[in-house]
């Protein structure tokens, strides 16, 4: 099962746990996100939905459990290493590089698989420069993506927040990563810029044919784009089942969705 | 005339060179130090033994006195860097280390204390300086503009991001810091055979502030706005001399206007270029006929 690769799921949390002090934050968590799938983690404020995050990408140290990327362990490894095993991620509070331009901030994230070595960099050999040609072509692939592509020499803070976030997401996908975490994109926007994110988010899920793992509040999004949903509630698991079986469940509806809840329409 | 004009370039560009060292350690990378002058130290002590007591050949004790600034830069910045200080505790550090190096120089027999070290071998011209300054801006200018530099300004910029864009926060301050301690060391070498004299007291923690001065002043995050800052923080209370003891509240009033006016620093994040000069000229232009 485990190590097997072909069947070994992209993420697999296994009862993974992680106490500060007295306060258990996540307890046994255990789902997996298969391939090419789109799942959703949802839940009431503080659930620990961004804990699991950090604990998936390595900022905090697991209490117990083991989490495995593609069959293989990624515990105990630090953040920089687990993002070039192939996880990526984005911030609940956007987290850009505010003074440099859009382009150089998904420069940075294609650095990630860049492998030339120091002494050549100080010495700008033609190997580097062919290099940076490319990995600037590359990024302007990424900003496309996201339509992007002509604020390139916009300093990132400059922009409105809605393409901020669009830049973030250009930026986690210029890591090449193997499992996208998106934690909240469609925070503080209102209904119509919050669908748009999701439509840009089935896009690049379609283009790039990314698992993916979607924290969100606006079940309008969750619901059109998730296959898979994760609820959390107190560190614990609440339920998990695809969106029909999770919008009817009562355990859900009673915690976090609320009894009056009504089906998200199509997007 | 020409004897002391050239001496104060010689001078603005032996700063010069620690200043981009600086520059990219604390203006692309975001750390401060308040010790820089001891690897400006070390590196002036180890040229200058070197050829003042075993006959080295001045270049390859220049090269030398780079290197055992880089390695003193390795060796503190190991464990500072490794146990992940926060800024303002690595600059506390930095100024401690400073202060025991100066301490360790006044001690040692091979440094004669504090009587220093008189009659080292004059060798450091202008040509050897604009040679060492170009390379040292050059070397400067490729690393900020490769992944090793960038990983730094992502650094500098947020390191909980950097860390997802998979930079190792460790290795990137580390890196930065020995270069920086390298250019620091090379710049103390040619100061030494520029002086042909040194001592202890030369190598205080003034000199440090000063050159964290001249990168601020000049504008975080730019290479050409700290050297320009350096050559004025030089040339300024050379041209006040004549002013006597007014010159340093010259020089202070000159430090906090460049505040109030530019607090992003002479150069902010840009780089003196070509366009950069043209746009100020329309503007300028624009302005008077408006």
């Amino acid at each position: 099962m485990i190590g097997d690769t072909e069947a070994s799921p992209v993420l697999a949390m296994r009862e993974v746990t992680k106490r500060f002090g007295g306060i258990t934050a996540c307890k046994d968590i255990t789902f997996d996100v298969a391939q090419g799938q789109v799942m959703g983690l949802i839940g009431p404020n503080g659930a620990g939905k961004t804990t699991a995050f950090n604990l998936i990408t390595g900022v905090y140290g697991l209490t117990e459990g083991a989490i495995l990327l593609e069959g293989k362990a990624i515990t105990g490894k630090r953040p920089d290493l687990i993002v070039r095993l192939g996880i990526a991620r984005t911030f609940q509070n956007i987290r850009l590089f505010r003074n440099l331009s859009v382009l150089d901030n998904v420069v940075i994230a294609l650095d990630c698989h860049e492998t030339y070595l120091l002494t050549s960099s100080f010495m700008r050999l033609p190997g580097v420069r062919r290099r940076e040609r490319a990995i600037h072509e590359q990024a302007m692939f990424f900003l496309a993506s996201v339509g992007l592509e002509d604020k390139a020499a916009t300093r990132a803070d400059a922009m409105p927040y809605g393409l901020q976030r669009k830049l973030e997401i250009a930026r986690a996908l210029a890591l090449k990563p193997r499992l996208l975490l998106l934690d909240e994109p469609a925070a503080g926007m209102n209904p119509e810029e919050s669908l748009d994110l999701a439509r840009l988010i089935r896009t690049i899920h379609e283009q790039f044919k990314l698992t993916t793992l979607l924290i969100e509040h606006h079940m309008d999004v969750v619901m059109a784009l998730c296959e898979r949903i994760f609820v959390m509630n107190f560190g614990e698991k609440l339920a998990e089942g695809s969106a029909d079986e999770i919008q009817h469940d009562p355990d859900v509806l009673k915690a976090y969705l609320g009894e009056g809840f009504k089906r998200a329409q199509h997007i | 005339m020409w004897q002391y004009v050239s001496g104060v370039i010689s001078l603005g560009l032996i700063y010069v060179i620690a200043t981009v060292g600086l520059a990219v350690f604390t203006g692309f990378t975001g750390l401060f130090s308040l010790g820089h002058a001891a690897f400006f130290a070390i590196g002036a002590y180890t040229a200058a033994i070197l050829t003042y007591f075993y006959g080295f050949n001045f270049y390859v004790a220049l090269a030398l006195g780079g290197c055992a600034g880089g390695l003193v830069g390795f060796l503190i910045g190991y464990p500072t860097l490794k146990a992940k200080l926060r800024t303002d505790y690595f600059a506390i550090a930095t100024l401690g280390f400073g202060e025991a190096i100066r301490v360790l120089l006044e001690n040692l027999p091979i440094t004669q204390g504090a009587r220093g070290l008189p009659g080292i071998r004059g060798e450091t011209n202008l040509p050897v300086l604009l040679v060492c300054t170009t390379l040292v801006i050059w070397m400067a200018w490729n690393l900020i503009h490769s992944r090793h530099g960038r990983a730094c300004i992502a650094i500098r910029e947020d390191f909980v991001a950097a860390e997802m864009m998979g930079v190792n926060i460790f290795i990137g301050r580390l890196r930065s810091l020995v270069f920086s301690a390298f250019c620091a060391g090379l710049a103390g070498g040619l100061f030494a055979h520029y002086f042909c004299f040194i001592q202890p007291s030369m190598f205080t923690s003034y000199m440090s502030t000063q050159m964290t001065a001249a990168v601020v002043a000049g504008g975080m995050g730019s290479i050409s706005g700290p050297v320009i800052a350096t050559l004025i923080f030089i040339g300024i209370p050379e041209a006040l001399r004549v002013a006597n003891i007014w010159r340093l509240v010259a020089y202070g009033l000159m430090l906090v206007l460049i505040m109030v006016f530019r607090p992003q620093g002479l150069m902010g994040y840009q780089e003196l270029s070509l366009g950069l000069v043209k746009s100020w000229y329309r503007r300028l232009w624009k302005g008077g006929r408006a």
